[in-house]
């Protein structure tokens, strides 16, 4: 009876075009808006804010960027980890080369790099069938791959092959490198992704959206009613790319700290692309769903495991999380294919008419 | 945004189909056939199964071409003729088995067929204000106007993948009609309807030619939908013209009545 | 100009000044081309009958060949492992089509191969649990698989053939032909090609999807502990043989994703490719181009001829 719609009524299109038309709906938003930008970095722990929260919304904006081509566009890729890589050295070479630019500034310059790359990329192969492209996206995986270790000018010659994160401030503080507070990372990265979740909101509810959808559910059908079908692939694949540069970029700048080259590999590409299906394909906010999940999984096992008693190895937990996912998987696709999202709107099917059960 | 071309004439022929073949392999679907389309009026193209009716409405949509003869519309040759030029030409089209964007909602669906319409920029897109805003408001109040002309206000929201099979193909018409086509290509438009499916459908198919002018070619099997619905027909059998003319004429060519009608008994 | 004559003429003035180099290169690009083709087959396998392109298939090989080594090193003699081994490949194409391929018998392709996501991980983790993930020997003299080499005088030098490489060649040859034999000419080889053209005419004829597909699987899973005893036997058995197998993508954009010949001949083109190119050119752009110089050829290849070499070319029809 809380979720009830009744008494709602709109009087415009345009109130019915809204993204959140029920009342409900947008309290809860800004909800949640209000605990992540006031809440958290002043209650939670810098455990919490390290290891729960940045992870996770780096990773759900990876996750919606890999959501954008293959689940709303159908094109599956498995070259997300090289992008999320080209995003992170090219912001890497950019800060050095320019230092006195803000760090801020750098992140979001680096994703059209993931996108320059993905549409050269892009422009070959989206000219065959859908398969295909898969393929290219897992040579452009192992090609990346590849050049992260070898040209050596993309970690500025350092021996080690990793990169090394310099202190970057903003407003007068540091943001990055060992002295910057969990806090204010937090939330420098909670806005970047507030606003590119906006964007990428906007987007799909709108024309693009309904292009894209369209050529993932019958490509054909599409071209016949003037969707141009390669420049809709391109453009998806484009913003696709740069949010998983972005992230990649926040991934080595705010979280890691450092990067190891061989943090961009296909594993990384297979882990995005699991947290999309788990969390729903075509569902914004599946992404954060699945990134919630799947990173959420070897934590809570940790500690539920830790909890009743049983001490187990780091390697153990691995194991079983890699059975875990790999089950969940299958299990999402054979029980709900559109994922967690789809469940959460069934759940919110059932709040509108509770207590009555249907 | 009036789709390209001169404009023609009511009773002017619209669509002209030269001597077009087309074959598949080794297999020829379409031998030699010529007919035209005139602006306003409604054409059926029957024939027994095979005989090449589909393969037909895919050469004038683009997506076969054919080896031989051309297709001539709005007065100028369309050879190589993609999809998508069909579509800013002013060519709708309704499939065999319907081909809805299943993972959209009949409102999603019918706006789709608005997207040639629908100009504002990615600037505007991202921030979905403004310009966005306001086409979208725009095209919305259109789309609501055929909604309302198929009666499926209440199924507007619903995934297309659980209606009913009759209001799929009722969604699917929307969206072609929200091309606001010169000519409407309608591929078995009755096929799995029952009388009164078939009757809206006629019904909604009568006035949108009425009221809006458009021209209309379909491809049906149930005779008394041809009958009572068109203005001239067109009968294949085999890949071959074998009649050309008014419903009355073609009925009782026996040519006609040999390889596909029959004789009431 | 000195770049194009280090690309197109150095290359091939090595390969003519050390013929006998040239001799070896391709052998080893031969001898990984037979076991990319292995693999390739058992993709070819579960393509053919049901449609799904089982991405699990590299790990599959893994796990077979963990079993095996596994059972042996339990204190089973190496026959009875290898028919323990065989028994449980079965049981594991039994659960995957009673546990994955039926609840999901009537979705989309793309939902299946994300399955065998799933079931690839699943195994991963499975394996490293029971197995441990440390590298293994495999049990190649146990099994009667002749190891040392023989060198044959060549070119003013000589080429050093492994005997273990010559006995795959020999095995794959005998492999493929069987099953070559076993698709054209029984009756379960016809009612595979039926159900790979369509499901529902198969069922009509009263095929019987379920048994079909566990056949398939266990006949990849065979090919897998084929491809793993062989692969095992040439280095070591470990889980980086997983994402090794990915190298079969390209092997079946060349050959068809529905061809046997075509997956060996892919197979060998990719094989040889590969090592041609690292080794001549290879050291032009920094080594370790064999990770994507496969999938560098197969895009190519795919830009031109998107069917492959055996591939049936797709008409859709509306």
């Amino acid at each position: 009876m809380f979720y009830r719609e009744a008494g709602q009524f709109k009087t415009t299109y345009q109130a019915d075009q809204a993204v959140f038309p029920i009342l409900q709906d947008r309290i809860g938003l800004a909800l949640i808006l209000l605990g992540a930008f006031a809440l958290i970095p002043l209650m939670a722990s810098d455990f919490f804010i390290s290891v729960i929260m940045i992870p996770f919304l780096i990773l759900a904006l990876a996750t919606m960027g890999l959501n954008i081509l293959t689940g709303y566009t159908g094109l599956l890729s498995l070259g997300t980890g090289g992008f999320m890589g080209v995003g992170a050295f090219a912001c890497y070479k950019l800060t050095t080369l320019y230092p006195g630019i803000n760090i801020v500034v750098w992140i979001l310059v680096s994703g059209f790099f993931s996108t320059a790359l993905g549409i050269v990329f892009g422009l070959p192969s989206l000219r065959i069938k859908g398969f295909y492209l898969t393929v290219a996206t897992l040579a452009a995986q192992f090609f990346l791959d590849w050049s992260f270790i070898r040209v050596q000018w993309l970690t500025n010659y350092n021996t080690s092959g990793a990169i090394e994160v310099p202190t970057r401030t903003l407003f007068s503080m540091p943001v990055t490198g060992p002295n910057a507070t969990p806090q204010f990372r937090y939330l420098v990265i909670l806005s970047i992704v507030t606003l590119l979740t906006w964007f990428a909101s906007n987007l799909v509810h709108g024309r693009i959206g309904r292009m894209w959808m369209a050529v993932r559910d019958m490509d054909l059908a599409a071209e016949l009613i003037g969707i141009p079908l390669y420049r809709t692939k391109l453009l998806a694949f484009a913003i696709s790319s740069y949010y998983c540069g972005v992230a990649g970029a926040l991934m080595v700048f705010f979280w890691y700290g450092s990067a190891e080259p061989g943090v961009f590999n296909i594993d990384q590409s297979f882990t995005i692309l699991f947290m999309v299906i788990i969390g729903g394909l075509g569902s914004l906010t599946g992404s954060f769903f699945g990134a919630a999940l799947i990173y959420g999984l070897p934590i809570v096992l940790k500690i539920v495991l830790h909890g009743v008693g049983i001490n187990i190895l780091p390697a153990t937990v691995e194991h079983v999380t890699f059975m875990s996912v790999g089950a969940l998987i299958v299990l999402v696709l054979i029980i709900e294919p559109l994922g967690l999202a789809r469940l959460w709107q069934i759940t919110k099917q059932k709040l509108r008419v509770w207590p009555f059960p249907y | 945004m009036a789709p390209d071309g001169p404009a023609v004439a009511a009773g002017d022929v619209l669509l002209a189909v030269e001597n077009v073949s087309l074959a598949f392999g080794g297999v020829k679907a379409i031998n030699g056939v010529s007919f035209d389309i005139r602006k306003g009026e409604i054409r059926a193209i029957i024939g027994p199964n095979g005989a090449g009716k589909t393969s037909m409405l895919n050469v004038i949509n683009g997506f076969y071409h054919p080896q031989q003869g051309r297709i001539t519309f709005k007065g100028e040759a369309r050879p190589q003729m993609r999809p998508h030029d069909a579509a800013s030409g002013g060519i709708a089209r309704t499939f065999q088995n319907v081909a809805l964007f299943r993972g959209m909602s009949s409102l999603d669906n019918i706006m789709t067929g608005r997207t040639l319409r629908m100009k504002t920029n990615l600037f505007w897109q991202l921030l979905r204000y403004g310009p966005a805003m306001r086409e979208e408001v725009e095209h919305r109040a259109r789309v609501e106007e055929i909604i309302d002309f198929l009666k499926i206000q209440d199924i507007r929201r619903t995934p297309v993948g659980r209606l009913p099979y009759g209001l799929q193909k009722r969604v699917e018409l929307g969206r072609a009609l929200a091309m606001e086509p010169e000519l409407l290509l309608l591929d078995e438009p009755m096929a799995g309807m029952n009388l009164e499916e078939k009757e809206d459908m006629s019904r909604f198919i009568l006035d949108v030619n009425d009221h809006f002018g458009t021209t209309v070619a379909l491809i049906e099997h149930d005779m008394g939908v041809v009958m009572d619905l068109s203005d001239r027909v067109v009968v294949l059998d085999h890949g071959m013209k074998i009649a050309d003319g008014t419903p009355d004429q073609v009925k009782s060519n026996q040519a006609v009545i040999d390889a596909y009608l029959g004789v009431a008994h | 100009m000195d770049l194009a004559y280090k690309i197109l003429i150095d290359p091939f003035m090595q390969m003519g000044s050390a013929p006998d180099l040239l001799v070896q290169t391709l052998w080893e690009g031969l001898v990984s081309g037979v076991l990319y083709s292995l693999i390739a087959l058992g993709f070819v396998l579960i393509f053919k009958a049901s449609g799904v392109f089982n991405f699990a298939q590299g790990i599959m090989v893994v796990f077979a060949a963990l079993t095996l080594v596994g059972l042996h090193q339990a204190g089973l003699p190496a026959f009875v492992a290898l028919a323990l081994t065989i028994g449980v490949m079965f049981g594991l194409a039994f659960l995957v089509e009673r546990l994955m391929l039926r609840p999901l018998v009537n979705q989309p392709d793309i939902i299946l191969f994300m399955a065998t996501f799933g079931l690839t991980y699943f195994l991963i983790g499975f394996g490293e649990l029971v197995f441990g993930g440390n590298p293994k020997k495999m049990i190649a003299s146990e099994l009667y698989l002749p190891s040392g080499a023989i060198d044959i005088k060549m070119f003013g030098g000589f080429v050093s053939l492994q005997k273990i490489d010559i006995a795959a060649a020999v095995i794959v040859s005998l492999m493929v032909l069987s099953l070559a034999l076993f698709f054209q000419k029984t009756r379960i080889g016809r009612a595979l090609r039926a159900v790979a053209d369509s499901h529902k005419a198969a069922l009509s004829v009263g095929i019987s999807l379920e048994q079909i597909w566990v056949v398939v699987w266990f006949a990849a899973g065979i090919v897998a502990l084929v491809t793993g005893i062989m692969w095992g036997a040439r280095s070591e058995v470990s889980f980086s043989l997983q994402v090794i197998a990915l190298k079969a993508l390209p092997v079946l954009i060349l050959g068809g994703f529905t061809s046997i010949p075509g997956a060996i001949v892919g197979g060998l083109i990719i094989g040889i490719g590969e090592k041609i190119g690292e080794f001549y050119w290879g050291p032009l752009l920094g080594s370790g181009i064999e990770s994507w110089l496969a999938y560098v050829i197969a895009l190519f290849f795919l830009l031109f001829r998107p069917q492959g070499l055996f591939g049936e070319k797709i008409i859709e029809r509306i």
